[in-house]
């Protein structure tokens, strides 16, 4: 099986989901997407492929079940996981969830447009972002 | 960056230092930028009240006194500090600090350009990912809303 390091996007709204990787495949980056549709899910995965770690995590803060605060604080305190960065992408713009994430070591917080064509300025700032880093090896 | 609070550049070398903020006002970055040479000076400055709060840290690893990485293990451990976004901007390429400075929860490892026009070019990217992503508020801003949602609960 070919092991191209994906994108995790976490994401339980299917219409939302739909157009992320709609606009992550628009900015012709070239990224392999893999979606989650809970924590769970994520959680599977991550533990499932250690050769297939993502190079990044797009999350969601709203969801039913475990909920995106709590799976990036089992992320980051999960020392085979923790170097993984996670980036939030979510509907709230609330300050308390805000600070919550940087505190539990969120590496920026994004929230959706509305719109296709902000959704897509945002996802290309996040992908040209995350291009210009130097990411651990195992990441890409 | 997303809000007016300064930019705290954690760098010894006076020339990137100078890039640095060459690079904000050819890009008209508002941001103040405050430096520090070292991560002692660094958490002086952060832990000083009369000074405002930066909103994002740009902070360089290999320096005297005391380094980016055992800057980043304390502020990172401090639950005041722990919610800067810290963005390593170094010229180390070795994989132990990228792995250890991502392991700390650093928002972002940038490899310092040599060229001036790729040095501007990084800073616009880190620029405009950190004035779409938000910002957290300074930790004494929300204790207040915090307080009071406990008091509710």
């Amino acid at each position: 099986m070919p092991c191209a390091k994906p994108i995790l996007l976490i994401e339980d709204d299917p219409v939302d989901a739909l157009a992320i990787r709609r606009a992550l495949n628009d900015t012709n980056v070239g990224d392999t997407i893999v979606h989650a549709s809970c924590a769970h899910e994520a959680l599977a995965f991550l533990h499932s492929c250690r050769s297939c770690r993502p190079t990044l995590i797009l999350l969601d803060l709203n969801m039913p079940g475990t909920d995106g605060l709590t799976f990036l604080q089992v992320v980051k305190g999960d020392p085979s996981l923790r170097d993984i960065p996670i980036v939030a992408l979510t509907a709230s713009d609330e300050a308390r969830d805000i600070a919550r994430s940087f505190d539990s070591g969120v590496a920026g917080y994004m929230v959706k447009s509305p719109d296709y064509k902000g959704l897509l300025e945002t996802v290309r700032a996040i992908q040209h972002y995350w291009k210009l880093n130097r990411l651990p090896a195992s990441l890409t | 960056m997303r809000d007016s609070r300064p930019v705290l550049l954690v760098e010894d070398d006076s020339i990137d230092a100078m890039t640095v903020q060459r690079a904000f006002r050819e890009l008209k970055v508002t941001n103040p930028l405050r430096r520090a040479t070292n991560g002692e000076e660094a958490l002086a400055y952060l832990g000083d009240e009369a000074n405002d709060k930066p909103c994002v840290i740009l902070l360089d690893l290999n320096m005297p006194k005391m380094n980016g990485t055992e800057f980043l293990r304390i502020a990172k451990a401090d639950p005041v500090l722990r919610r800067i976004p810290v963005i390593v901007l170094t010229t180390s390429s070795e994989e132990r600090d990228v792995v250890e400075s991502f392991r700390q929860s650093a928002a972002g490892y940038i490899i310092k350009p040599v060229d001036y026009r790729n040095f501007v070019e990084a800073i616009r990217t880190i620029d405009v990912y950190w004035t779409l992503s938000e910002l957290p508020l300074e930790k004494t801003e929300d204790a207040h809303a915090m307080c009071q949602a406990n008091t509710a609960d």
